[in-house]
């Protein structure tokens, strides 16, 4: 095997084990929502002290699950897309030094 | 056994023991909190004060070195900017996890080990007061201590066994092990930051931070090892791709 194809496969191997450990929770535990709420966070904050106040609020909160989805995916989106955008350009850029 | 079989062979054993371990850890942990960072109003004034005191020193000489940079290295902008888009796009991943919650990784390992942890605490602090303004995730007044967690602390960590194990171990262990620890440690640090401002009543601050601790640990393990291994993939791309680039700010292949 050339140490081309055998990075590939590495590279193939990585990417598997990342979808492996996100994937088998969803079996392990059909019962669950996965939750990440931060309203969760304040249960054992509370737990502890009870009379805490939160002395400040969040100036602006999304609306509701579809506006904070949308602004998740948005982060994603603008992330990856510059990922895409300098892979390219070094790409492109190799390619016509040679 | 050459260190590549060695670590492959710890590698699947964690694995293993963590699917195993998950199952057992969900009946202790069912209603885990798995805010990454510690919310708004949630941190009393003097300990947010105490934190961003902290990062402040952080990001003053991040911003320095940052322009230092720009000015010395205009070349390295874009791959400023790709560690950022990297950062921006992992704490937008909430993925699942064994405890039956989520919790997304922080992205921060990649830019610590190529620009060191100053400048991370920069580019960290920008992901977080996105995530602060426009997300009501993390907050304002929790962005000091949110900093230091997830932008110095997790970084320090990850330069550190970046130049502490480099050329001992090959170097995707390296960059594996450094980011998965910084991950890990961003969670250790949020949980002392929250025992310390909730010491327990009865068992002070040992006691808060098992709690707060045990909470996050097996959630996290599992997202950890996937931000190193992620870390590791964007890694071999730049190392492939821009190696021009890496070897002006000093990262010379193996």
């Amino acid at each position: 095997m050339s140490a081309k194809s055998a990075n590939a496969w590495v590279t193939v191997a990585l990417i598997a084990i990342v979808i492996l450990l996100a994937v088998a929770p969803l079996f392990l535990h059909r019962d669950s929502e996965f939750g990440g709420a931060d309203g969760e966070a304040e249960t054992a904050i509370t737990e502890i002290a009870p009379d805490y106040e939160p002395w400040f609020s969040p100036l602006w909160e999304p609306p509701g699950g579809e506006t904070e989805s949308l602004l998740f995916a948005l982060q994603a989106a603008l992330g990856a897309g510059f990922i895409g955008y300098f892979f390219g350009l070094k790409r492109g850029q190799r390619q016509t030094a040679k | 056994m050459s260190k590549k079989a060695i670590g492959s062979r710890v590698f699947m054993l964690v694995t293993a023991l963590l699917l195993l371990g998950g199952r057992a850890a969900w009946a202790s942990v069912n209603s885990a909190p798995q805010a990454m960072h510690i919310m708004e109003g949630f941190l009393p004034p003097l300990w947010a004060a105490i934190w961003f005191a902290v990062a402040l020193p952080f990001w003053a000489i991040g911003f320095r070195q940052i322009g230092r940079l720009v000015r010395e290295k205009p070349e390295s902008r874009l791959l400023l900017g790709l560690v950022g888009a990297f950062a921006f796009v992992l704490s937008a991943l909430k993925i699942p996890s064994v405890t039956g919650s989520s919790s997304h990784p922080t992205g921060v390992g990649l830019g610590a080990i190529i620009f060191g942890p100053f400048m991370m605490s920069v580019v960290g602090a920008i992901v977080l007061l996105f995530q602060a303004l426009l997300l009501a995730h993390g907050g304002l007044t929790t962005l000091g201590a949110n900093t230091v967690s997830m932008a110095i602390v997790g970084p320090l960590v990850a330069y550190g066994i970046w130049r502490g194990l480099r050329g001992r171990l090959s170097e995707g262990w390296v960059v594996f092990l450094a980011a998965a620890l910084a991950d890990l440690t961003t969670y250790v640090v949020t949980s002392v930051q929250l025992a310390l401002a909730y010491p327990d009543p009865a068992s002070g601050f040992m006691g808060a931070f098992a709690k707060f601790a045990a909470i996050f640990a097996v959630t996290q393990i599992p997202l950890a090892i996937s931000e190193g291994i992620l870390t590791v993939l964007i890694f071999r791309a730049l190392r492939n791709t821009a190696p021009v680039e890496m070897r002006a700010l000093g990262l010379e292949g193996a």
